[in-house]
């Protein structure tokens, strides 16, 4: 589905798109693509799916959205797609995933929430958990503290890179 | 101090940013101002950090393989395992949370082998163990998050 352009272009447009008044013509110079391919590319790769949205990747944090919590549950599997979808119909919700069952993690169903501050946060959970059916599930909530490290995938990185942390 | 141009960029441009030769002088159109005023203005966001920059969102797994990893840190060694993590290219997120399992990151990997390394890598430069949980299914549909900018 992806070709060996379609990857590069990606890895590269990833980055950010150049402020310029070229931007697509900058990113085809820098790989050897015509403009009018770079932005046929794109616009075949977000009708695909391979890109779920194109435009401006806002820092919540920043903008007054200091509060960030990841909830976890732990759902009977048969009823998670449809309990993930409805959570990610909410505007507060950042981010919906499936993740598998551990040992010593029986959490299997995420969501992020971004909101102004901890109370806020906490009430759009209350009504997420009411409109969802969610109270009776195995559940926890884990606020961020603080931020290490926060950027857009990259992904062309090989395993040979990792020698240089050995 | 935000401006109404800014903040008309960082509300309706999260989606739907125009796919064609000259995208600033398209969004300067809709809005009724110039180019140029367009790409001052994402300028000074991108220089004040409030965006991190203008790009796809790329659904998870599509160029590689990623993994939520946890791990539990005692509280006077997570800077430094923090940083430790922080340097490997591979992660792209890290974060403390208020948890037993406090230190949060996502590894970026080009195959399961790769990722194995890393994970691999990372408990010996740590010390402690990492808890991988991979990416089952993705719920979310990312139409990107309406902000609420009345006092910023």
């Amino acid at each position: 589905m992806l070709d060996v352009r379609d990857r590069q272009l990606l890895e590269r447009v990833q980055l950010g798109l150049p402020v310029c008044s070229r931007p697509y013509a900058e990113i085809g110079v820098a790989m050897d693509m015509p403009e009018v391919e770079v932005i046929e590319r794109l616009i075949q790769l977000k009708q695909k799916g391979l890109i779920k949205r194109m435009g401006v990747i806002v820092k919540h944090q920043q903008l007054g959205y200091r509060a960030n919590a990841m909830i976890v549950w732990n759902i009977p599997d048969h009823l998670i797609k449809q309990l993930g979808q409805r959570i990610s119909q909410f505007a507060f919700v950042t981010l919906c995933y499936q993740r598998p069952h551990q040992a010593q993690w029986p959490y299997n169903l995420y969501c992020m929430i971004h909101g102004k501050d901890r109370a806020t946060v906490l009430r759009q959970l209350e009504q997420l958990s009411l409109d969802c059916a969610l109270c009776d599930f195995e559940r926890e909530i884990l606020f961020s503290l603080r931020c290490f490290k926060q950027r857009g995938a990259i992904y062309q990185h090989s395993a040979s890179d990792l020698k240089s942390h050995e | 101090m935000l401006t109404a141009l800014h903040k008309r960029l960082l509300n309706d441009f999260q989606r739907d940013f125009p796919l064609s030769s000259r995208p600033y002088q398209e969004i300067a159109d809709m809005l009724g101002v110039s180019e140029a005023d367009v790409l001052t203005a994402l300028t000074e966001l991108n220089d004040n950090h409030y965006i991190s920059r203008i790009g796809p969102i790329i659904p998870p797994n599509q160029l590689g393989v990623s993994t939520l990893v946890a791990m539990s840190v005692p509280e006077q060694q997570i800077q430094t395992v923090a940083d430790k993590i922080s340097a490997y290219a591979e992660v792209n997120h890290n974060y403390q949370r208020e948890h037993q399992f406090n230190l949060w990151f996502v590894a970026i990997a080009t195959n399961a082998e790769h990722l194995q390394c890393l994970l691999n890598a990372i408990e010996q430069d740590t010390g402690y163990s990492a808890l991988s949980l991979p990416l089952i299914d993705d719920f979310f549909i990312d139409l990107g998050f309406k902000l609420d900018l009345q006092h910023a």
